[in-house]
């Protein structure tokens, strides 16, 4: 219990540290000013998104191949929080996007696909949701895993391909494009801070599916008699 | 017996079932159709928005109707347990999966088949210069759709609401199909029309990417 | 309707085959339907699983079909050669056909012939269709069958491949007492021909009297496991549901 303590209270004033950087310690972008900061964000938590998709992918196969029940577990928290970091970067996207061009949404690329990212793994989570009988939805929703994520690099790859037929603004040039070596810092530091954040909500949210779990199969017990 | 020729085997039932009724068949061709009148009511295309918008309407069509049309796929295995009966009599589970998905290919196409006439008129497209490269794309795309959504008509059948689940499952997954499909398409029908290997070639890794996967994870998906 | 006297003929087993069940377990939901259960039966043996509703019969015998995949222990099929077509592969009756209604009795034959690896398939069908009394409806489709007619055409895909091992789930449900006569009757040949039959019942019946061996399950575990007569039919009336 103290370790869990212990590793809020560090994730949470990783946070604050990681938003006190973008916010003070970086400097102003030229052209764009305080809307660039978003940028810390939307990165960090793009890439602590998909990586928490791929834990989910490895706890989907992990399933499969030794049916334990907590690859299971670790598979609906690493999603649901991987889902909350997609929705940071699908909403961020726009806040940016409507000062710097006008416009919320260009379908670009990258912020497409995360698009196209984000319904797949409601859908993974909509599927749980129909099925009630445990040991089968675990089966049925890590296979939908791994087909999932499967299909990430093409969809990636589809829509990048689609975007050379006909270009559109892109949101936020890749990390570390020409960037000044502070906001790279910054950039880096939030990245980490993401990362922690992240993990730090898939356990509380692997714990708390865990204790679900056991209320469950005690309350099938119960009716069983 | 061999996967090649249970596949066999299992492709003539699942062929011979559908010839008999034609109910998929018939239902799709009709599906499509109504999309694409419904979808020239809404749009109101010019001649020339046609042929731009054209080739993606087709395909967008073409995805809604596939995921109709695989509901049944494995549902009507349920109503007497033959997926029971069947993964009792085969060595290779994937046999199952094989016949499915060629079956469903095949259906697939010859909606499109049919189709194409329709489509050509109604959306002022010739579709005769590059007829032999559109059929690869039309082959090529509802492979794709076909192995895909054999697997998730195998996932949906076990769950509830499986009527909204399948679409809901198979739309994003297909993306990558669509938009791909729908791109080299346009290319293809346009007025000085190009054919688009790389998106062909990247079609023809989609099906195979997926065809593996299944291959890999089939028989857990009839697992009880 | 076929009421006339048939019965099942098959050629004598290849290989008497055994059946083990070691630690079955199986769980549903964080619920054992099956509790550890160990189990040895002897080739051509013929045994009841009698017990409640919901008490494991069935998904015991589909774990046999090798249809339900166990959660933990070994299910193993002793004395089954590599040779014959269908050994290890038992025969399996239950509450559906399991064949499809839009095909005819002889189409389903021949499919599931075919998929065995049954020599001349279309003969062997016949074969089967003669003695299950379905020749003259063979090009029918199932779906015009009647529930006994359906329950023919059921025991005839099990047989099919001529199996060693057949099991069977409640097979007297929905049939008149002709047609528990006709299945007692056919189930008697199949068993004196070395097939090891595994069936659940409730209650006493011609087909009950076929059995030397009762097996009681009770919430997943085996209970009881008697071949006295006396035992036998204790097991049989108080199990009952």
């Amino acid at each position: 219990m103290t370790k869990r303590i212990i590793f809020a209270a560090v994730s949470i004033l990783l946070v604050i540290a990681g938003a006190y950087a973008a916010f003070f310690i970086a400097p102003n972008e030229r052209s764009m000013g305080v809307v660039q900061r978003i940028f810390y964000f939307h990165v960090g938590s793009a890439w602590a998104g998909m990586d928490a998709f791929l834990l989910c992918f490895i706890a989907n196969l992990l399933y499969v191949w030794k049916r334990q029940q907590k690859y299971d577990s670790i598979g609906v928290a690493s999603a649901e929080v991987g889902l909350v970091l997609t929705t940071v970067v699908l909403i961020t996207g726009p806040i940016w996007a409507k000062p710097a061009w006008g416009i919320y949404w260009t379908w670009d690329a990258r912020l497409t696909s995360t698009f196209v990212l984000w319904l797949l793994y409601i859908s993974y989570l909509l599927l749980r949701s129909l099925i009630e009988e445990p040991e089968r939805r675990a089966l049925l929703s890590s296979l939908f895993g791994i087909f999932a994520f499967i299909d990430v690099p093409l969809v990636f790859f589809s829509i990048r391909w689609w975007r050379t037929q006909h270009p559109s603004p892109v949101i936020m040039g890749g990390p570390g494009s020409g960037l000044d070596p502070t906001m790279n810092k910054v950039f880096f530091f939030n990245v980490l801070v993401m990362h922690v954040f992240a993990l730090f909500l898939i356990v509380e949210r692997y714990i708390l599916e865990k204790t679900k779990n056991e209320v469950d199969i005690l309350q099938r017990e119960a009716e069983a008699q | 017996m061999s996967l090649l020729s249970n596949t066999a085997t299992l492709l003539g039932k699942e062929l011979r079932t559908e010839f008999r009724s034609r109910e998929l068949l018939t239902t799709t061709v009709v599906f499509i159709l109504v999309v694409l009148i419904l979808f020239s009511f809404a749009i109101s295309p010019t001649t020339e928005e046609s042929r731009e918008f054209g080739p993606g309407l087709l395909w967008l069509a073409i995805l809604f109707a596939a995921s109709l049309m695989l509901q049944p796929c494995f549902l009507r295995e349920q109503s007497n347990d033959t997926l029971s009966s069947l993964r009792l009599a085969v060595d290779d589970p994937f046999a199952i999966f094989l016949a499915k998905l060629i079956a469903n290919t095949l259906f697939l196409l010859l909606t499109e088949v049919l189709m194409l006439p329709l489509f050509a008129v109604f959306y002022n497209i010739a579709i005769l210069p590059k007829l032999h490269y559109l059929l690869l794309v039309l082959f090529l795309g509802s492979f794709g759709i076909s192995v895909a959504g054999t697997a998730l008509s195998a996932i949906s059948a076990q769950a509830r609401m499986r009527e909204l689940l399948l679409p809901l499952l198979l739309l994003p997954l297909l993306t990558p199909i669509l938009v791909v499909s729908a791109t080299v398409s346009v290319s293809l029908l346009d007025r000085e029309p190009i054919v688009q290997w790389q998106g062909i070639a990247f079609l023809a890794i989609f099906d195979l990417v997926f065809l593996t996967a299944l291959w890999l994870f089939g028989e857990y998906l009839l697992e009880e | 309707m076929g009421a006339t006297k048939t019965t099942v003929v098959t050629s004598p087993t290849l290989s008497p085959t055994g059946l083990r069940f070691e630690n079955i377990d199986k769980r549903f939901g964080g619920l054992y339907a099956l509790r550890r259960v160990s189990l040895e039966i002897a080739p051509g043996e013929c045994v009841v699983l009698a017990g409640r509703n919901g008490s494991g019969k069935t998904t015991l015998l589909r774990v046999a079909a090798r249809i339900v995949r166990p959660t933990a222990g070994k299910l193993s099929f002793p004395g089954a050669s590599s040779e014959s077509a269908g050994s290890g592969r038992p025969g399996y009756v239950a509450h559906t056909t399991m064949v499809y209604d839009e095909l005819s009795a002889e189409e389903n034959l021949v499919l599931f012939a075919r998929l065995q690896g049954v020599p001349q398939p279309a003969a062997r069908a016949e074969e089967l269709l003669r003695e299950v009394g379905l020749y003259e409806r063979r090009a029918s489709l199932v779906r015009t069958f009647s529930r006994g007619m359906r329950q023919r055409i059921a025991i005839a895909r099990a047989l099919v491949h001529r199996p060693s091992v057949l099991l069977f789930d409640e097979p007297a449900t929905g049939l008149d007492p002709l047609g528990i006569s006709w299945l007692a009757k056919s189930l008697s040949e199949v068993n004196c021909g070395g097939c090891t039959v595994v069936m659940s019942l409730h209650g006493e019946s011609e087909i009950s009297a076929l059995a030397t061996r009762a097996v009681q399950l009770d919430a997943g575990s085996v209970v009881a496991d008697t071949n006295s007569g006396a035992s036998l039919h204790s097991i049989l009336t108080f199990g009952g549901a």
